[in-house]
């Protein structure tokens, strides 16, 4: 079953909803990342929940004037007008009075979606059988999607990729240091508006398949994933496309395999198992990474204290220290030094000493700000100064008994 | 209007949402400056979860249980939003939005797999409450206010709303001192002894035990609204503290009154047959309160001072 859904053998209506979803994820990851990297992710929750009264207003428009309530394109059309209010509200907000971005969200964000509701109470109100499908803007609702539905979305998706692409450096620079940017001579505040405006073109088009009110989901998770694989803005664009994508592909798919699976919520959790490994598993900047990082440099500093303590004849009595100098074949079983380990311990204080000479000589500045008790010293200096300090040291001196 | 048709009908209604306005503004306040507004945001997404696993378990629409339930998915999202924030290096907007809209989807998808066609739980209930149907029936005019027989049919959310409310003006009043302190100057805060980070945890469950309690009686929307509108638009109106608490409370009752009676009534004097939400209409009014004082509102600017025009 879940194979058929994923090679997309589950019937007209499922092979849509993938293919809209697929699209979806795309767009929605890559227009995310530039509002991710800009720390307003946030945002896109105020301008999703300001689409529901422009939906409305469409809905009643569209009936007032004799046409069928749920033409897609005018529902889609009106909740792009109620977002864009909501967006300059939430800046004039920011902008003109000292309320901050939050704050402004969340206003915007309640507000509008209470007067939403009390927009669908209306309708519900006005006596018309039609409007059963308006409360599927709130979750999604992909059951009755159509062909000219899934082109909408196709082609508003589509359309919102090229202009992220076209726009994406100005885009990049703003969102890594507006100062800079304004400094180039780049307008600032209108490329902010713009980016706003390509996350509510994703908004908007993706209500119909996961809702206003999961949409965030798709324009936040997936950046913040792409985030953990890669320093590079261009790859985390991309990767947060393909991690959207994916996203809703396999959502979608999933949600076609069995009954009671609706598609929104099962894209975003999808999603967030993706990035639920990356959080674990991400190379350098995972938990997993972390923590093996951490216990290399545990490692490093017990081996290096437990030899400078052989050097110095001094009984060891920390057991993973022990432990470790054991595994290394650097003691024996009852703790005294094999000849490896008195070599390598020798060595070890001899460094120290060494180390000692370089900081308190001030034409070593430099290095010996290097010292972090690890390091090892040829690391840092050639062989010859490595000599002339030997020579102000003087030759072994042998372990004390 | 008479006393026998507003009593039974609106009076109750009409306590539950001021008390759930004010519980929620008062925290609000001290959100709103912290830059934490959005708290409230990502709890009452998070409240569905937590009402839907209760429902699984006791396998009944009971109070105590899904209070239970919300409150502990309000903290577990608390806990896993720092989780996330501090494992990931991601910055708190963007871990709250993962968090939030995750535990919401998990929801929707526990309540589309449950079987609750025989009850009346579902996800439009949840966000927009049903304050109309709150009435008490035993009422028959305002001689029932001190008539115990009738006082006990009131809707138990009114006294459990009046509780928190009562709760949550007793934790700001106690702690009013280090809260203000704290809000305003963390670094000091902690130098003269106060545990911030202890406080700040207190103020974040306070506001979810208002937010659970105000949203099983109102839905999720004007919870939201009530943290943010009415502290966001008392901070145009003054510069001091006290004087901002004071208005934020006039602000959450005046728009709490003014958005039941327009939901009640507004319809029916522009011809129409019904009322509308009035958690909508409460959000609405409060919406326009926090417009007209981005407008009038005499502090009103970054500044801060009184603009001189």
């Amino acid at each position: 079953m879940l194979w058929d859904a994923l090679t997309l053998q589950l019937g007209y209506n499922a092979t849509l909803v993938a293919i809209g979803a697929t699209l979806l994820g795309i767009s929605a990851g890559v227009t995310g990342t530039f509002l991710f990297l800009r720390k307003r992710a946030l945002v896109s929750d105020a301008i999703s929940h300001a689409t529901l009264p422009g939906v409305c207003i469409g809905f009643m428009l569209l009936v007032a004037l004799g046409g069928d309530g749920r033409n897609l394109l005018g529902l889609l059309a009106g909740s792009a007008a109620s977002a864009w209010v909501g967006l300059l509200c939430m800046n004039w907000l920011t902008r003109h009075t000292r309320l901050a971005e939050d704050a402004a969200i969340g206003a915007v964000l309640s507000v509008f979606f209470g007067f939403g509701i009390v927009l669908l109470t209306v309708i519900q109100t006005m006596g018309v059988g039609r409007q059963a499908g308006l409360e599927g803007f709130l979750l999604g609702s992909t059951a009755g999607m159509l062909w000219t539905d899934a082109l909408i979305i196709a082609l508003g998706g589509a359309a919102t990729l090229l202009l992220v692409m076209i726009i994406r450096r100005p885009m990049t620079m703003v969102a890594f240091d507006p100062e800079y940017a304004a400094a180039q001579g780049l307008p600032v505040h209108r490329i902010d508006l713009a980016m706003m405006g390509l996350v509510m073109a994703v908004t908007v088009v993706g209500l119909k398949i996961v809702g206003l009110i999961l949409i965030v989901a798709l324009l936040i998770i997936p950046p913040v994933t792409a985030r953990f694989w890669s320093q590079r803005s261009e790859r985390v664009v991309l990767l947060a496309g393909l991690a959207g994508g994916l996203a809703g592909y396999l959502g979608a798919a999933l949600s076609a395999s069995a009954p009671n699976l609706p598609t929104g919520p099962i894209i975003v959790l999808v999603s967030f198992g993706f990035f639920a490994l990356s959080l674990l598993f991400a190379p350098v900047r995972g938990v997993l990474a972390a923590v093996l990082r951490h216990l290399r440099f545990q490692r490093r500093v017990h081996i290096r204290q437990g030899l400078l303590a052989l050097a110095q004849g001094q009984q060891i009595y920390e057991p993973l220290t022990l432990r470790l100098l054991r595994r290394s074949g650097l003691v024996r079983a009852d703790g005294v030094a094999t000849d490896t380990g008195k070599a390598r311990a020798a060595k070890a204080l001899r460094d120290e000493k060494r180390w000692e000479v370089v900081r308190s000589d001030l034409a070593h500045e430099a290095t010996a700000a290097l010292y972090d008790g690890l390091r090892d010293i040829e690391t840092v200096l050639t062989r010859d100064q490595i000599a002339e300090i030997d020579r102000q040291i003087g030759g072994p001196q042998g372990v004390p008994a | 209007m008479s006393g026998e048709e507003f009593v039974p009908l609106s009076l109750t209604p009409l306590l539950i949402g001021t008390f759930a306005a004010i519980a929620c503004a008062l925290p609000g306040n001290f959100l709103v400056l912290r830059k934490q507004a959005l708290i409230g945001d990502a709890i009452s997404h998070v409240v569905l979860p937590g009402i839907v696993v209760a429902f699984i378990l006791t396998g009944a629409i009971s109070t105590w249980p899904m209070m239970l339930g919300a409150a502990g998915a309000a903290i577990l999202a608390v806990i896993m939003i720092e989780a996330v924030r501090r494992l990931g290096q991601i910055e708190a907007g963007a871990a709250m939005g993962v968090v939030f809209t995750t535990m919401f989807a998990a929801g929707v998808l526990l309540l589309e797999q449950t079987d609750t066609s025989s009850v009346h739980l579902d996800v439009e209930h949840a966000l927009y409450g049903n304050l109309e149907s709150l009435i008490w029936l035993d009422a028959t005019g305002w001689a029932s206010v001190l008539d115990p027989e009738a006082l006990a049919g009131l809707p138990p959310e009114l006294p459990r709303i009046a509780l928190t409310m009562l709760g949550v003006s007793l934790f700001v009043w106690l702690f009013w001192r280090p809260l203000k302190i704290s809000t305003f100057d963390e670094g000091f805060a902690r130098t003269v002894g106060i545990r911030t980070g202890v406080l700040g945890m207190a103020l974040v469950i306070t506001a979810a035990i208002a937010a659970v309690a105000a949203f099983d009686a109102v839905g999720s929307i004007i919870v939201i609204a009530m943290f943010i509108c009415p502290p966001a638009a008392a901070r145009m109106m003054t510069n001091r503290l006290e004087t901002q608490i004071g208005w934020s409370v006039a602000f959450a009752i005046l728009s709490a009154v003014t958005g039941y009676v327009l939901a009640g009534y507004g319809p029916l004097w522009l011809g129409a047959a019904d009322a509308v939400s009035a958690a909508g209409m409460i959000a609405t009014m409060s919406g326009l309160i926090l417009a007209g004082a981005a407008i009038w509102g005499p502090c009103r600017t970054r500044a801060g001072a009184p603009s001189a025009s």
